[in-house]
Parts: structure tokens; sequence; C-alpha cells
């Protein structure tokens, strides 16, 4: 594959799978078996953690890269594209990420972050690499450092779907603002937003951002699925919500298939609310959650990332 | 002239914008009765897998008929769907073409190229992602385009495939070849 010479080829191969993925749902596993419910149920794609974030969240400790032997079994047991979180500025992580061949690399908040000022330089990778943002000004900083995808940060692992919206609205909404403002003003925003002007203008110009823009971060549902797609996501990661009970206990795995495919089915038929109830009345229950609302902002993992 | 593109998964908005720059109708396809409102209908890349769960067997069946009498293009996991036979890992396929394909074939992502093929004989520039190889080609199917030694994309009847990207592409020929396809069938 000698032919793949330059950063803009290679961005257009980086986005390119992205392309792929739109309309579907990425989900969480933490081994071979989920992998394999979930590409029965009709996930595009699974991300190979070892431990899903309200796992995470309820157990503490230093979360760090799965182990390359649990990624590699999971790589060998289903035929969908699968990806794998680094922690954030960890690049030796990516290294071998991109050694073990995944692909698709998350720089993700949900683990405990290795550099408190830079992010992986990701033009220097031939994987491509997804990254999470709150707000349009860290979506083009993380796109000016060579991320192919962009998803919202939301509050993983809690169920609850609010800062996913909130984060969506945001995106979207400083999109909005960028189209209707002149020339001159776009220097400014530049700077408000602490991002390149070359991508401010790039947005303003095309009203959306220039690498496919997907939600995550406490959607558990069929509904919550449908929002954040209506909001203008272009496909849905799903973490905690399928394979968990409650932030300590798996759902039981035929249960977990329900909930799969129905998020499956929610995320394409997302503008159909016949469907959408269809799906809903098949399940009988979802994760029990934490409510964002009451949480402390030091237990908060959207904060982490510069 | 009223073009579908199968919109469950994948890249369908590639599809449907290089459609529309040349001048087609574009419908995006979610529910098998939508094909009755089509004069041809895109399948475009993604998860072929995703797609047979969300088609279901009813919609399966109606887009089997649909590809075996209407003009059909895939590409890449729309090549695979035409297929007659579908390798690593054996699935489904329309059996509107009669070609063997096998799923990602050259590799996973960091495999996917961007590569100088044929168009008849004509360069054309292909895009390539996880994309799956022709390994069979039944009599009475004809090659449209080559890659090195590999065939990349294939005609037979009215069904047309390529395991490349055209849709991400500036290129417009792909389509256009497609868009003549349907609208001699249009006049007949």
């Amino acid at each position: 594959m000698s032919q793949n010479n330059g950063s803009s080829t290679s961005l257009r191969l980086k986005t390119g799978l992205a392309e792929m993925l739109k309309g579907g749902v990425i989900m969480d596993v933490t081994n071979a078996e989920q992998a394999v419910i979930a590409e029965k149920a009709g996930a595009v794609s699974v991300m190979a953690l070892e431990r899903v974030p309200a796992q995470i969240r309820a157990e503490g400790g230093v979360a760090r890269m799965a182990s390359p032997k649990k990624i590699r079994e999971i790589m060998a047991a289903v035929s969908i594209p699968v990806m794998a979180k680094c922690r954030i500025g960890h690049f030796a992580e990516a290294q071998i990420l991109q050694e073990l061949g995944v692909d698709y690399i998350d720089e993700s908040e949900v683990l405990t972050p290795a550099d408190e000022a830079h992010h992986v330089d990701k033009h220097a990778f031939k994987v491509p690499f997804v990254c999470g943002a709150r707000n349009l000004g860290e979506a083009l900083r993380r796109i000016a450092e060579g991320a192919a995808m962009i998803r919202t940060k939301g509050e993983a692992g809690t169920g609850d779907v609010v800062h996913a919206v909130k984060h969506m609205r945001q995106i979207v909404q400083e999109m909005k603002i960028l189209t209707v403002l002149g020339e001159e003003e776009l220097y400014a925003k530049a700077k408000e937003h602490q991002a390149p002007y070359e991508l401010v203008r790039m947005v303003a110009k095309a009203g959306k951002l220039p690498v496919p823009n997907f939600s995550a971060g406490g959607i558990a549902t069929p509904a919550d699925a449908a929002l954040v797609m209506q909001l203008g996501a272009e496909s849905v990661f799903v973490g905690s919500g399928i394979f968990m009970q409650d932030s300590t206990t798996f759902a039981d795995p035929e249960e977990a298939e329900k909930r799969a495919k129905a998020i499956v089915l929610a995320a394409t038929h997302f503008n159909d609310p016949k469907v959408l109830l269809e799906v809903s009345e098949n399940l009988t229950g979802a994760m029990k959650g934490l409510a964002v609302a009451g949480m402390d902002e030091a237990h908060m993992l959207q904060t982490r990332g510069w | 002239m009223k073009i579908g593109v199968l919109a469950l998964q994948g890249d369908f908005d590639a599809h449907r914008k290089r459609l529309e720059e040349l001048g087609a109708e574009v419908l995006l396809v979610k529910q098998p009765a939508q094909l009755d409102e089509i004069d041809g209908l895109v399948i475009p890349g993604g998860e072929s897998g995703t797609f047979l769960k969300l088609l279901g067997n009813a919609g399966f069946e109606k887009l089997k008929h649909f590809a075996r009498t209407k003009p059909t293009f895939g590409t890449c996991a729309g090549a695979i769907l035409l297929a007659s036979e579908v390798e690593n890992p054996k699935q489904s396929g329309l059996g509107a073409l009669d070609i063997g394909i096998r799923r990602n074939a050259y590799g996973r992502q960091v495999d996917s190229s961007i590569r100088q093929g044929k168009l008849g004989e004509s360069p054309i520039e292909m895009v390539f992602i996880r994309a799956p190889k022709i390994e069979r080609i039944g009599p009475g199917v004809e090659v449209i385009a080559t890659e090195g030694p590999d065939a990349v994309a294939v005609r037979q009847g009215k069904a047309m495939a390529a395991t490349f990207h055209p849709e991400l592409s500036e290129d417009t020929r792909v389509h256009r070849a497609f868009l003549d396809l349907v609208s001699n069938g249009h006049k007949k």
C-alpha cells in the first residue's frame, strides 16, 4: 500500500472510513462475546475496552489503553471495524494501537489523561483518530491536530443524555453563527474559539465541520439515539448503555442484544416516530444511570482535554 | 428520472450529492415500499452486514427483486450486497451480479489506499476503504474498471458495482455511466 503519500490523501482515507460509519451505532465492548453480540445486532463498529465508562467511574483508579491481547481477541471475533481508546496525549499508546492494526483510535477523556497540556499529534499517524469536544473551539483544535472524526463528549458512563445534547446544540449553534458573519468578524471568532482561522473560515463557508460529527456520552435508549441524530449527529457511540445493568453489573446478554438491535434501528429511522415506538416497545428496561445534574464537576470526565 | 439511494447506513449522503450535481432527482430510501417510486437505486458504502440486519427478510426479498430487474449500482458494501457469493465471512447476497467477492480483502483501515486505476482504457482515481475484492467473475459479467490485475468495477445487465468509492472522488464518470444505464432503460 505504497501510494498513501501526502497528508491530504491520508486525511481523505481517514475521514472516508468515518463516512462509511454514518447513520450507524458504534458500541463499547469489553470482550469477544460482547463484540459478537454487537455485530449481530448491526453495530457498524465496536470500541474495544478493558472496562466500560460506567465501570471506570464506579471503580476509580487509573484508566489506561486496553490490553493488546484483549483488543486482538475482539478484532479476531468480528468483521466490522474495531476502535480502541488511548489516553489524551499518550502517543506511545497510540503507536501500539496503530501497530496492532485497530481501525480507529479514540483519544478519549474517559481514560486518565497522560498529558496536561498536549494532545497527540494525530497527523503523524496513518490510523485515523476520533476525539471528543464540548464546543466548536475544542472540535477545531482537535481537527487541527489531525482528528478525522469529532464526537460530542457528553458525560460518559452516566446513561444521562443531557450533556450529549448540550454539546451537540453548542457546536451546531456556534457553527450557525459563523455562517452569517462577515470576513473580518471571523478573525475575532477564531480568537474567541481559540481555533485556527483557516478552520473557522472553512466552517463559516460550509456550515458544518470539515470531518464527520458523531455523538457520544450518556446515550442509553433508542429515543436518546434519535434525539441526538435529530439534533445533527451523524452517528452515535453507545457506551455503557447496552451491556450494563447498572454501573457494576452486566445486563443479561439477551437483554443487551435487544437493546443493541433497538438502538441500531433507531439510528437509521431517527426521523420516523412509528419505527421508534415499535423498537422502544420491545424493551423492558435501560441502564439505571446517574443523573449528571447531581454530579460534582470534579467527577466529570468531560472537563479532561484542552 | 428519480434515483434512490439506500440510506439505512453508510456514505449515502456522498452519493446523494454526486447524483444531484449530475441533475438527478434523489430519494433517500429507508423503507421497502419506497423502491416502487424510483427508476434506479444506488447502494452506498458502509457495513454490508449492518445493511442486511436493517433490511430484514422482507426488505431483502423486495430489494432482491428490484436489483434483478431495475438499474442498481453498488459501491464497496453495495458491491458486496449485489454479489452472488460473499466470503470472509460468508453472508447472503442479492445475486444481481454473478460474482464472488471477498470482504476486507486488502486488510484493515491502515491498508486503505487511494490508487490510480483504469476505467475502460482511461486513468481514474480510486479510493479503496477496507475494500472487498472480486475473486470470481461469471460469464455474462463485463469488467468496466481495473486496478493492476484486479477487476474493480463490473456490470451485468442493469446491475453495476465498484469495489472503490467514486462518490469520494471528484471524477463523475462512474456515476454518469450509471445514470446513462438508467436513462437507457427508461427509453425502452
